[in-house]
């Protein structure tokens, strides 16, 4: 049994978030990360790798400085990495990211026993749409915002995360998952990973290698591919300061009461 | 003019996360309270941070002197405390890796690498601080023993939940010289005759414990000998260099640590409409301490490079040590200055870092000890 985990270098968001005079956001003026949801795959993957003994091999499709997040996540413990990264990949919206890595997972080949786990979305865009296109593309099943994974034989039982409740969700296997970072807190590296890390493989997957892949045509990868173009970028205009009300609950409560009465509101 | 390795640059960042996220937010507690998690010495275990200089056939994960030194910055940089128990860790690593035997390099080190258990360095007594040679310690043969007596002080990774062995030094004869009459023994704390002491109610770095051990008829038995009879000081004198930079590298997070917290603090703080960062005074002062900080490190990084290309370090790391501890005390000093009264008060990170940066002077030889050291480089 293997999985495979996709993976996102991010901007780190937690901090401020630069933007260019164009409105676009400035990627090199913020530090990268690899994204929350991501790692939370990653640890879950690694947890089944501790209790299996499967192989976990990381995918990720990104400039060249990836690698650096990829070696982290062997340091880890994941046992492989794959890069997909082509000048021809470039300005990939979700449709033709999702095409790309459906390409490079049949690159790797997926068994009747294997399994591709993915982030639920990831922070710089926020659109949850890669996991699941690539699950269609490889016409696997697929369950979304896993918080939870049981493997059995065959199968795996997933713990599908809703707003007021949970579902648990049966599936066969091969079959995809996309994580919320409630699945699991990511490990931290040890020494010992940190330094098998470099000699650990690492391919980089280019538009030589996958572009016989049937899913790889000129007109569904990169910017021409890619149905979805960004009409305009701009940050939101910031809320004003709000009003902090002090006292008592009570008096607080009688003071909002007050002011919203003032505005007509109740 | 120190690129450091693609290796370094993971090991940087990952105790970094580690510190931050575990050590940091215990680290005020740990000051008041003085009780050392004992978690903490499991999980720097399990992320072999404590086998950082210990072979991976007693469970290590080895990297080099510079590497050590960046660790031990990261972790300084969060709490001094834990900086402290984690440098005097590798020290007693790195001695019983180079004079152990193998039964006692896979005991010893094995319990540390992969229980966390803490081993303490027994050399300083109450007549022998700078003065290693003025021990008064004795170690008796009898049989197929010694029998040890006397007391020690200021012992490092030795408290009521902390140390489970340690390397002791005694005079085995004392007709002989101080580089011949001495020898190191590995005891364990279970020992007969092995009694905890007083815990040191300290300043600074209150989290670390430091105790008094006294041995009365403490019988140890030969195979525990570290390294051979009348090598002790021999033994104790190879630590001196590397545990030199280890602290310095301490000084070295400790003075980041106050950097970071008086320029945060300046950049918030507003005095007459502006923040205080906007003024000269303030800016010269950053400056100042950032420039220290800075030549502390490199020295560091240089005496721990030396030691990585198996070349004289001793001036090196004593001048490292020195300059180091020093410049950490001067930053500390001046960021509760910008603190201003806040950084008198428990509430802010200065006011425990410029009480832990006061030892760094003082243990592991004393800033005058290690100008005499440079002097008497210079001069032969």
């Amino acid at each position: 049994m293997k999985i495979i985990v996709c993976v996102k270098q991010v901007p780190d968001t937690s901090g401020v978030v630069a933007v260019k005079e164009d409105g676009t956001m400035d990627r090199a003026a913020m530090a990268a990360i690899t994204n929350h949801d991501d790692l939370a795959a990653v640890e879950a993957a690694l947890k089944i790798k501790d209790a299996t003994d499967c192989k976990v091999i990381v995918l990720s499709m990104g400039p060249a400085p990836a690698e650096g997040m990829l070696r982290e996540l062997l340091a880890m413990g994941c046992d492989e990495a794959y890069l997909i990264s082509a000048r021809e990949f470039g300005g990939s919206d979700t449709y033709a990211t999702s095409q790309i890595i459906a390409a490079a997972i049949n690159h790797i080949g997926l068994g009747r026993e294997d399994m591709v786990f993915c982030g639920r979305q990831a922070i710089d865009g926020d659109t949850a749409q890669v996991g699941p296109q690539i699950a269609e593309k490889l016409n696997l099943p697929q369950v979304t915002y896993a918080a939870g994974i049981k493997v059995e034989d065959g199968s795996i039982t997933t713990k599908r995360l809703l707003e007021d409740g949970f579902m648990l969700l049966k599936m066969s296997r091969p079959c995809l998952v996309t994580c919320v970072k409630e699945l699991a807190t990511p490990r931290y590296m040890r020494v010992s990973g940190i330094l098998k890390c470099y000699s650990k493989p690492l391919t980089v997957l280019d538009y030589q290698t996958l572009k016989n892949d049937p899913l790889i045509d000129d007109d569904t990868i990169g910017l021409k591919g890619s149905p979805t173009n960004v009409y305009k970028s701009f940050s939101p205009p910031s809320k004003d300061v709000g009003v902090m009300l002090d006292g008592t609950p009570k008096e607080a409560v009688s003071a909002l009461v007050a002011l919203l009465s003032e505005k007509h509101i109740i | 003019m120190y690129e450091l390795t693609r290796e370094q640059e993971i090991l940087v960042k990952m105790v970094r996360e580690f510190s931050e996220k575990e050590i940091a937010p215990n680290a005020q507690e740990l000051d008041i309270t003085g009780e050392f998690p004992a978690d903490i010495t499991k999980k720097m275990a399990e992320l072999d941070l404590l086998g950082l200089n210990v072979p991976v056939e007693y469970g290590g994960a080895p990297m080099n002197e510079v590497s050590k030194v960046l660790a031990i910055i990261e972790v300084a940089r969060t709490c001094s405390s834990t900086a402290e128990m984690f440098a005097v860790q590798l020290l007693v690593n790195g001695i019983i890796a180079a004079y152990g035997t193998e039964e006692q390099k896979q005991k010893y080190l094995g319990m540390t690498c992969r229980e966390g258990k803490l081993g303490a360095f027994g050399l300083t007594e109450p007549g022998a601080g700078s003065d290693a040679g003025g021990l008064q310690t004795t170690a008796v043969e009898d049989g197929d023993s010694y029998i040890l007596n006397g007391s020690k002080c200021f012992i490092s990774n030795l408290g009521p939940g902390e140390g489970d062995y340690a390397i002791v030094f005694a005079v085995t004869d004392r007709a002989k010289k101080t580089h011949s009459g001495m020898t190191a023994f590995l005891v364990d704390r279970s020992t007969p005759g092995f009694i905890l002491g007083k815990l040191e109610d300290k300043m600074g770095i209150r989290g670390a414990a430091v105790s008094e051990l006294i041995l009365k008829d403490c019988r140890v038995h030969k195979t525990q000998i570290l390294g051979k009879v009348g090598k002790g000081f021999n033994i104790a004198m190879s630590g001196l260099d590397s545990g030199r930079v280890a602290i310095a590298a301490q000084a070295c997070g400790e003075g980041q640590a106050a950097l970071d917290a008086a320029i945060a603090y300046s950049k918030q703080r507003v005095q007459f409409g502006k923040p205080i960062a906007a003024k000269q005074g303030i800016q010269w002062y950053l400056a100042e301490m950032a420039t220290k900080l800075e030549a502390a490190k490199l020295l560091t990084l240089k005496a721990a490079d030396l030691r990585d290309r198996k070349e004289p370090a001793g001036m090196n790391a004593s001048m490292a040590k020195f300059f180091a501890a020093e410049a950490a005390n001067e930053i500390a000093a001046k960021a509760v200055q910008i603190h201003g009264g806040y950084g008198y008060m428990k509430d802010y990170a200065v006011e425990r870092i410029y009480r832990d940066a006061r030892i760094l002077t003082i243990y592991e030889g004393t800033s005058e000890v290690q100008k005499i050291v440079i002097a008497k480089e210079l001069l032969k």
